[in-house]
């Protein structure tokens, strides 16, 4: 168990809000100057993150020459409440700094290709500003030194991921996958939300010095509560199962968006969360346990997904999906499996990155067809991408060298080594997981970029993309056929440069356990350490090459049929999420809506009937009473005269 | 002095106004029902005062007299904006504030 002692940040760490001051400034700027800032909008938008990132380099090479390499910035106190004393503060230690350069390195370049990508869309700017938004917040949420500001960045990131995925809010289904995303993200913020309360309530503070200072004293049930609250937060965020239903329709955003925010960075604050809190789960191994069976489930249950879809970036969405999955996993096997998550999780920032931004590619050279049955041989039409596409490929199936292998299989020999009966099954999951993921990747490659060409007019003329003329994002007319064309610079680069990470971020990080070691003073050591090829790492890697040649033999040696055949249940079931959406509306939504519609009767008959019934007896009584009202003065003076008589009788009664 | 004769009448006097204000439609018989009842109250009045030897009896008759002189002038000035309105001094055609 490690604690967190933390300095007062010094030198040019001093001057660490500008992290975050950059992208807001961006964000401001053009969410408010609205069309006036049409022109250049987009340069500012690059220009805000990328400054971000000069400063986190910067940042993150002071911080490798301060010894304790954890250093608090106190802004500003945000919520100084009597007792309760909550500060803005930016924590840099080398979690929060990791995150820090993948967000910012990671996100300029994707912003970058975002220029090229939405060149043609005509709110790019409002696009940049919402990106910046995202930076932003996402910043915020990494480099918050205690849970309420975290939960702020939290929030904020929610946020700009809905206005993205919604980005294209005419479109029906865009506007649909965004208030569902936001509202399946509320059941996960609700957990975090109990977590923040409970710690308030038990230690009086929600900073991460004060809550991981004194979880201790808090008892074994508190630490369990907090972990499993915790989990149902990560859940949300990183689409784990139960809360996994929003991630695959959150596709229906800008590919830029799928890569920036719901592959490479935002699905990880789940992750974050967890191995941020690891003096907690610490405390819990019964939470710790939970953990990695979400993370088991959901890496099978993402990868089924990722073998059953048709759809270029579902598939890549299953994907993400099972390698958070395998993150997870690894959160939840405590300081064994920490350094491995977030190692895994930098590689996966690299080489699903540079999917998404291949398959970006793709889409905008196939005029937004995103059915990958009416792709095929597009890797004679994009060299570029093909190669970058491949090396990410060769990253994410795990092949030594590139960097899945090594990080992958880090958390599959982490599982391994566990013990006890779970690890092996956990392990298992692991590596069954490879062996599938292997498959689906295979089956996309084989898909888009060989076989022969099955879109229209794929095998008949071949034009130079100048004949072609431009037609950009823009939605092909009816008739046309696409003519697959190389994407500009602007969108390869950022592509060559995630390529360039997907090869060899994996063994910079852990060959010679550098990562383990610049991550330890956050999560402590592992117990044991790790070889490079070890017996579960050589199974996964041996499974993984006979999935691909399982997919070869479906899909490279026989041509791929254009429309879907039936497929056997599994992949039925696949192609529908695993019936996940029909288990939330069956189990969750129609029940809600019985629920409601109870409501609505019983207000009906029940509390507006008794309000009512009361109003109607009284009207009733007083319009027949109102009957009295004759009009003739003389039966008035009648009843004042026997009025008069009974009230003298009573007197005359009451004084004998 | 016994009061038995002067209560007596008071009661007489009371008991045919009451009954005038009861029976009679024209307003101005009605009117004059309602002094005559006053009048037995203070006749009443007067007499018991004289039986117990003070004065609060006879004061009392004299408020009463400038109450129903009051009530007279307000009545009867209603009573002529009701005829000129009406063409009637029967209180049974006055009967348009009802239900």
């Amino acid at each position: 168990m490690t604690t967190l002692t933390t300095i007062a940040a010094t030198g040019a760490l001093r001057a660490s809000w500008l992290l975050l001051a950059f992208p807001i400034f961006g964000a401001v700027v053009l969410l408010i100057g609205g069309r006036r800032t049409d022109k250049w909008g987009h340069l500012l938008g690059v220009a805000m993150p990328v400054a971000s990132f000069v400063y986190a380099v910067v940042a993150f090479f002071a911080l490798l020459g301060d010894r304790d390499r954890s250093q608090d910035l106190h802004l500003f106190s945000y919520i100084p409440v009597g007792g309760f004393q909550v500060s803005m503060g930016i924590l840099l230690d080398p979690l929060s700094a990791s995150f820090m350069l993948l967000i910012t390195g990671v996100g300029s370049l994707i912003i970058i290709y975002s220029v090229g990508y939405m060149a043609h869309d005509s709110d790019r700017r409002r696009f940049f500003g919402y990106l910046n938004l995202f930076i932003a917040a996402m910043l915020l949420l990494v480099l918050a030194d205690n849970y309420l500001v975290l939960y702020v960045g939290w929030e904020g990131v929610g946020l700009a991921s809905y206005l993205l995925i919604g980005f294209w809010q005419y479109k029906n289904s865009a506007a649909v996958a965004a208030k569902k995303a936001f509202v399946v993200n509320r059941v996960g913020d609700a957990g975090l939300t109990l977590a923040i309360f409970l710690m308030f309530a038990e230690f009086g503070t929600v900073s991460f010095t004060g809550v991981f200072g004194s979880v201790r004293s808090g008892g074994s049930g508190v630490a369990t509560a907090l972990g499993l609250l915790l989990l149902l937060g990560a859940c949300g965020k990183s689409a784990q199962v139960p809360l996994q239903s929003w991630l695959l329709d959150a596709m229906e955003g800008p590919t830029p968006v799928s890569a920036l925010i719901h592959a490479a960075t935002m699905v990880t604050a789940g992750v974050y969360l967890l191995v941020r809190s690891n003096p907690i789960l610490a405390l819990t191994p019964d939470a710790r346990l939970a953990i990695a069976i979400v993370g088991a489930v959901t890496l099978l249950w993402g990868a089924i997904i990722g073998c059953a879809k048709d759809d270029i970036k579902k598939s890549l969405a299953g994907s993400t999906m099972s390698q958070i999955g395998y993150m997870t996993l690894g959160a939840g096997l405590g300081p064994a499996g920490y350094v491995f998550a977030i190692a895994h999780l930098l590689a996966h920032g690299f080489f699903k990155a540079g999917l998404f931004l291949g398959s970006g590619s793709v889409i905008h050279a196939m005029d937004d067809e995103q059915d990958m049955r009416r792709y095929g041989g597009l890797a004679r039409f994009l060299p570029v991408t093909f190669v970058t596409f491949i090396l990410a490929y060769l990253a994410i199936i795990g092949i030594p060298p590139f960097s899945g292998f090594f990080t992958k299989d880090g958390i599959i020999e982490a599982a391994w080594d566990r013990g006890g009966t779970a690890g092996p099954i956990f392990a298992a999951c692991a590596i069954l997981g490879a062996g599938i993921t292997a498959f689906y990747m295979t089956r996309m490659v084989l898909m888009t970029f060989f076989g022969r060409p099955r879109w229209a007019g794929g095998s008949g003329g071949m034009q130079s993309p100048q004949e072609r003329g431009d037609l950009g994002g823009s939605p092909p007319e009816a008739g046309t056929a696409p003519h697959p064309h190389e994407s500009p610079a602007v969108m390869l680069w950022p592509m060559i440069v995630l390529a360039v990470g997907s090869v060899g971020a994996g063994a910079f990080l852990i060959i010679g356990r550098r990562f383990e070691k610049f991550l330890a003073p956050v999560t402590g050591v592992p117990p044991t350490a790790h070889g490079i090829f070890t017996v579960p790492g050589i199974i996964a890697l041996v499974l993984a090459l006979a999935g691909a040649g399982l997919a070869w033999v479906m899909y490279g040696r026989v041509p791929v049929p254009e429309t879907a055949p039936h497929g056997n249940p599994l992949v039925v079931a696949g192609r529908k999420d695993l019936y996940g959406d029909a288990f939330n509306e069956s189990v969750l939504m129609r029940p809600g809506q019985w629920l409601a519609r109870l409501s609505v009767y019983f207000d009906n008959r029940g509390v507006d009937g008794l309000v009512n019934t009361l109003a109607a007896l009284v009207g009733g009584t007083s319009g027949r009473m109102r009957r009295w009202q004759t009009g003739f003065v003389r039966s008035y003076a009648l009843s004042m005269f026997f009025g008069a008589a009974v009230l003298v009788a009573l007197l005359l009664a009451v004084r004998l | 002095m016994s009061p038995v004769h002067y209560v007596s009448l008071a009661v007489i006097l009371f008991v045919i106004g009451g009954v005038g204000v009861l029976v009679r439609r024209n307003a101005i018989v009605v009117f004059m029902c309602v002094e005559l009842m006053l009048n037995a109250c203070n006749l009443a009045f007067v007499a018991f005062a004289s039986v117990h030897g003070n004065l609060d009896g006879q004061v009392i008759a004299f408020f009463v007299m400038v109450v129903a002189a009051a009530e007279v002038v307000v009545g009867l000035a209603i009573l002529m904006a009701i005829y000129r309105a009406r063409r009637s001094a029967s209180v049974d055609d006055a009967n348009l504030l009802k239900y």
